[in-house]
C-alpha cells in the first residue's frame, strides 16, 4: 500500500516563520504539478491565512501553535490550518468591501480569490479550522495521491 | 505587535522626490519597518514620495496595508505617492486586491521621479 502524500507542519505563531512556510507550500505545489504563478498565489493565500491566525486569533503572541496540513487529491491541493485561538463567529469572516479604500482587511478577500474553496469552522474543544483547496489546471503531479485511509 | 523584522530600507532624496527603497520581503514580520520608514519620510512633507520595490521579492496584505496607509497620509498632506519597480508577483497582489488603479504605479525609478503620474 502506497504511503499517503501528506505533509504536516506544526509551527509557532511567529511571523518570522511565514517565509519558511511560504517556501514549503510553494514547493509542495510545484511537486503537485502547479505552474509558477499559481504556486506563488497559493503561497500567498496560505500566508494570509496564517497571518490572520497570528494577528486576530493569537493577538501577535508568537509562542502559540498552528498546524498546517498539505495533501493532494487528484490534481487538487488541499490545505488545513488549525489553531487553538479564540473562536469567532463564522459569519464574521467575510471579505471587506474593496471600494472602501483603507489599510487592512484584505486577507479573506485574497484567500477567496486565489483558492477554489475556503471554509472556516470551529474545532471541537476550541480553536479554529480553515480548509482550503485549489485545483491545478493541467497539472502532472510527481507526488502520490493522498488516500482517505 | 510583532517585533521589528530585519528589513533594510534606504531613504534618499532624488530630485524633488524622496525615495524609499526596501530590500527584502514585506510581510507581517517586516511591514512595521516599512511603516516606520514611510512615516519618517511623510513627516518631511515631501511633495513626491517614491517607493521603489525593485528589491522586494514578495509582499503580502500587511505590506499592501502599510502602503495604503502611506498613500492616505501623503494625500492628506497634498503630496504624491508613486510605486515603481514591482515584479510580477508583487504586482499580482495589487491586482487581486483591486488596488492597481488606486495607486500610481510606474515601471522604473526614472519614471517615478520624473513625474509620470
Amino acid at each position: 500500500m502506497a504511503a499517503r502524500t501528506e505533509v504536516r507542519i506544526t509551527l509557532p505563531s511567529d511571523p518570522a516563520l511565514l517565509a519558511v512556510i511560504r517556501h514549503s507550500v510553494e514547493a509542495f505545489c510545484h511537486l503537485t504539478g502547479g505552474d509558477e504563478a499559481t504556486c506563488e498565489q497559493i503561497g500567498l493565500a496560505v500566508d494570509e491565512a496564517l497571518t490572520n491566525v497570528i494577528r486576530h486569533g493569537y493577538d501577535y503572541r508568537n509562542d502559540e501553535l498552528i498546524e498546517l496540513t498539505m495533501s493532494r487529491r487528484a490534481s487538487t491541493v488541499v490545505f488545513r490550518i488549525e489553531d487553538r485561538a479564540r473562536q469567532v463567529p463564522l459569519e464574521s469572516i467575510v471579505p471587506r468591501d474593496l471600494s472602501d479604500i483603507r489599510p487592512g482587511g484584505l486577507g479573506v478577500h485574497l484567500i477567496r480569490e486565489v483558492m477554489d474553496e475556503a471554509r472556516w469552522s470551529h474545532r471541537e474543544g476550541g480553536g479554529m479550522r480553515l480548509d482550503m483547496n485549489k485545483k491545478l489546471v493541467g497539472a502532472e503531479p510527481r507526488l502520490l495521491e493522498t488516500n482517505d485511509a | 505587535m510583532p517585533d521589528k523584522g530585519p528589513l533594510p530600507i534606504d531613504i534618499e532624496p532624488l530630485g524633488d522626490a524622496i525615495v524609499v527603497r526596501p530590500h527584502g520581503n514585506v510581510d507581517l514580520s517586516s511591514s512595521p519597518d516599512l511603516r516606520d520608514a514611510l512615516q519618517e519620510v511623510i513627516s518631511r512633507n515631501a511633495q513626491r514620495t517614491v517607493v521603489d520595490l525593485a528589491n522586494v521579492g514578495y509582499m503580502d496584505s500587511s505590506g499592501v496595508a502599510t502602503l495604503v496607509a502611506g498613500l492616505q497620509a501623503v494625500r492628506h498632506g497634498e503630496g504624491v505617492l508613486v510605486l515603481c519597480g514591482m515584479n510580477d508577483r508583487v504586482q499580482s497582489i495589487f491586482q487581486i486586491a483591486r488596488l492597481d488603479t488606486i495607486f500610481t504605479i510606474v515601471d522604473t525609478l526614472d519614471d517615478a521621479v520624473g513625474g509620470d503620474g
